[in-house]
């Protein structure tokens, strides 16, 4: 038995600890916001927080979370009221929107470590992050309009 | 994600007057809008196939396009809202059930595909939402006993004279009662009050908490997952398999053969991909077994020596350049390129003694349900689709064989539980539908004045229409149109002009993808003529202007784009720009790239694309599509291609067939050219120019020419 919380609930699972934490997430939770694109950390569609850190669920096995905490897109704000959603939201990011919630978690660490992140900061957090759509400008105008809502008070 | 949160009553309600009876458990695009308001709704007015009004107020727009990315699901319910004067807070939007009424009105079938969901629902939609409107003021002028023609109508609601009031939930029951109009008039665009503006996409929400249903998040109750191992190579056929081993393993519940390899069934994802790698399959890999790209290529190039099937011909382009004063010829080259949505392709289906509910993200619902059908022993009225959001399309989702759809029947028909059929991305990359690679030899001259005498195009590659249901569209031609589109146009005054066309008799499944042929005509013909300007020792941007006399359209988005770019001004020291113009799916694009190249390392820093669409619906779409096309077209410029070595491909996932990435996405800027011609595309037309555009600049950067994709510096000339 597998125990470890998951947007602040506590999951208690029989599961092959081998199992990737994705398919955990997914198949046995229900939490499809996190999405499977590559299955070998190469597209970061997959991207939650352990212990706050993001990590390539596709390739964590669900050992890895025991006793820990995870975050998933669905445990990034309640109400679509994080500063980077509200920033999706403002400079209208998604197109086709399967890589989003990879896109928000990885930048969520971001933020959290540089709350005034440079291009490059960007460019370094965020480059594990494929959007096929092309979202990438709008991405990076949005991290940009987020960290000047934080430092104006704004965040929730 | 088991709950359904459409109210179950009011989906039957409206999926019986639409033809299927279904049952969903889980909430399709849309539906999360309204979760707690949606409750309390009680559908009263559909006046035709595209809208519902509530008592509640709720207008919810059905969408006969799927979404891909492309934001059909905000420009469609625009086109209605304009019309209807709705109060843009209260629309909402569902996915049409699959169903002769959402027709493409041009195709005939149920279809999102060439960039033309805009301009094709652009009198649909608005005529919808003009009907209804009609009827609601009916309902108002009946319940105050006025003359209707009193009557005006502003966010969602009737209004008389002395600004009396009734909302359109107000009168949703007495308008349901009345007849829908013959004729409806519709707005001068002048009065628009949506259409035209950067209105947000009613779908980001639902895209930015996890909410978004797309085919993989699926799940039925007692739903099975299955994977398919799939021949190695193309032709393949299965002498045998031994599952052994697999059939024992946890989770484990089925595995048998399918027509397109052995399924293997499992309780979850995890286990059903463990237990196929456990499985051992015999393959007959003979037909294809020797097949590699650069044989291939380098017998495309013999066939490009011999004159080719003629597709269009003006003067005598072979004497032409017999005779000019100067001459260049070049072969470009294309690879085979797989679409690489970010999701997978995967299909769920439920399938019963009398009915076949699917579940799937697919651009094709007409040609799937026919298919599923067949497969299915049922009329294909038994069969429902039922549209999610599609994570990527870009035309791998529009297959004539329905090939991801079929299987799955397949697999539903072996599985005897509802079964979602899930592919890995390697699954994903290896199983064909490509944009075919292709050679383009051209041969082109000036005159003593440096002005272009001939240019003889020859082409060689496979075709995407042959053997399929849409080899019609050939008919009378020796040649397939969607090989030379973006060629046989060639809109440059050149007085000896040929095309000319050559068959390849290659196995590899090929397919339409995002811009189709345009994807590499753009790239041979505004290379070329930029070789012919640079050989007349002009300006690539003069050059080109001086031979589109006759084609205003292409010009203002040259002008457009050679402006804003700055073209001709000063640059940083080793930065050079390219340009490109090109005509596709009805809209014009030029672009403009800036790039660097240190150490035989491109950096694209810039590119400016203009774009004239006609009159279009929301410019922030055409914005994002245009900045979207440019980093497709760009990753395939500088990154992608798909190769073949004894019959396998050498490709496998993102690792060795690369994405732009973000610390690589250049700066996009985006202008569009304002005027009131018919509507054109958006999805397509911004991906052509990209890669001439950035060749055009390696050149301007290193005196190298760049004549294959993708650009590497070692193989320019």
């Amino acid at each position: 038995m597998l125990s470890f919380i998951v947007n602040k609930q506590r999951v208690n699972l029989d599961v092959d600890p081998s199992t990737p934490l994705l398919w955990v997430l997914r198949e046995n939770l229900g939490l499809t916001g996190t999405k499977y694109g590559c299955g070998m950390a190469q597209c970061g569609a997959c991207t939650v927080h352990l212990n706050g850190e993001a990590v390539r669920s596709c390739v964590a096995p669900v050992s890895r979370a025991a006793g820990k905490e995870v975050t998933t897109i669905e445990g990034l704000s309640p109400d679509l009221s994080h500063p980077l959603q509200r920033a999706w939201i403002a400079e209208d990011v998604p197109q086709c929107g399967y890589c989003q919630s990879g896109q928000l978690m990885s930048a969520a660490v971001l933020l959290r470590e540089k709350p005034q992140p440079t291009d490059e900061n960007i460019d370094e957090a965020m480059t594990g992050n494929i959007c096929r759509c092309g979202t990438y400008p709008r991405i990076r105008k949005a991290i940009h309009r987020a960290a000047g809502m934080m430092t104006k008070g704004e965040a929730r | 994600m088991s709950a359904p949160r459409i109210e179950r009553r009011e989906f039957l309600k409206f999926s019986l007057a639409a033809g299927g009876g279904l049952l969903i458990g889980f909430s399709l695009p849309g539906a999360d809008m309204f979760a707690t308001a949606q409750a309390q709704s009680t559908t009263v007015f559909m006046p035709n196939a595209f809208l519902r009004i509530g008592t509640d107020d709720r207008v919810t727009v059905i969408v006969n396009h799927s979404e891909m990315g492309q934001g059909v699901y905000t420009a469609l319910p625009m086109l209605l809202a304009e019309e209807l004067d709705a109060d843009w807070n209260k629309i909402g939007f569902e996915s049409a059930p699959v169903d002769p009424k959402y027709n493409h009105p041009v195709f005939g079938m149920q279809i999102t595909g060439g960039s033309s969901s805009v301009w094709s629902a652009f009198e649909q939609y608005r005529k919808a939402g003009a009907a209804a409107r009609g009827m609601l003021i009916a309902a108002a002028a009946q319940q105050w006993n006025v003359n209707p023609a009193t009557l005006r109508t502003d966010s969602g609601a009737v209004f008389d004279g002395t600004n009396r009031k009734l909302t359109y939930g107000q009168l949703a029951e007495a308008a349901a009662k009345l007849t829908p109009p013959a004729e409806v008039t519709l707005k001068d665009p002048k009065t628009f009050k949506l259409i035209g503006k950067p209105v947000k996409r009613l779908d980001t929400s639902e895209k930015i908490n996890g909410k978004a249903v797309f085919g993989l998040d699926v799940k039925m109750p007692g739903m099975l997952t299955a994977v398919v191992a799939r021949p190695p190579i193309f032709g393949a056929t299965m002498k045998s398999f031994d599952d052994s081993r697999a059939r024992t393993m946890p989770g484990v519940r089925k595995i048998a053969a399918v027509p397109s390899g052995v399924a293997v069934i499992a309780d979850s994802f995890w286990q059903a991909k463990m237990a196929r790698e456990a499985l051992h399959v015999d393959w007959d890999d003979s037909a294809m077994r020797t097949f590699s790209t650069n044989q291939m290529m380098q017998q495309f190039r013999e066939q490009a020596k011999s004159p080719g099937t003629n597709v269009r011909r003006e003067g005598d382009p072979d004497a032409a350049f017999a005779q000019a004063a100067k001459k260049i010829e070049a072969v470009y080259e294309v690879p085979y390129l797989p679409h690489a949505m970010m999701e997978p392709l995967n299909c769920a289906v439920d399938l019963r003694a009398d009915t076949c509910e699917i579940w799937t993200g697919t651009q094709f619902q007409t040609v799937d349900r026919a298919n599923a059908a067949k497969i299915a022993g049922l009329p294909p009225e038994r069969v429902q689709i039922h549209t999610t959001y599609l994570g990527g399309g870009f035309g791998r989702r529009a297959n004539p064989q329905s090939d991801f759809v079929v299987e799955a029947v397949h697999v539903a028909k072996v599985a005897g539980a509802p079964v979602k059929v899930v592919w890995t991305r390697e699954d994903d990359m290896q199983g064909g539908w490509y944009r075919p690679a292709f050679l383009h030899a051209i041969a082109g001259s000036i005159d003593s004045n440096g002005n272009p005498v001939s240019w003889r195009s020859r082409l060689v590659g496979q075709s995407i229409f042959a053997g399929t249901m849409f080899e019609a569209m050939m008919k009378g031609k020796e040649y397939d149109p969607a090989s030379v589109e973006g060629v046989d146009d060639l809109p440059y005054a050149i007085p000896n002009l040929a095309v000319e066309s050559h068959k390849a008799d290659v196995k590899v499944p090929v397919q339409w993808w995002r811009s189709v042929g345009h994807s590499h005509t753009g790239f041979a013909t505004e290379c070329f003529i930029d070789e012919l300007a640079v050989l007349a020792q002009k300006d690539p941007y003069q050059f080109r202007r001086a031979l589109l006399p006759k084609h205003p359209r292409h010009l203002a988005v040259l002008d457009l784009a050679a402006q804003k770019a700055g073209w001709g001004k000063p640059l940083p020291k080793g930065r050079a720009r390219g340009i490109a113009v090109h005509f596709a799916f009805e809209s014009y694009n030029a672009q403009v790239a800036e790039v660097s190249v240190d150490d035989g390392k491109i950096r694209v820093h810039r590119i400016v694309s203009a774009v004239d669409c006609g009159r279009y619906v929301n410019p922030g779409i055409i914005a994002a599509q245009l900045e979207g096309g440019a980093i497709f077209g760009a990753s395939a410029a500088l990154f992608q291609e798909f190769t073949f070595e004894n019959g396998r491909l050498q490709q496998t996932n993102f690792h060795t067939f690369p994405m732009m990435r973000m610390n690589e996405c250049p700066e996009i800027e985006t202008h569009i050219v304002e005027n009131n011609e018919k509507s054109g595309g958006i999805g397509e037309p911004g991906v052509p120019c990209t890669a001439p555009a950035i060749a055009n600049a390696v050149f301007a950067a290193t005196g190298k020419r760049i004549r294959k994709l993708p650009i590497r510096m070692t193989e320019a000339v």
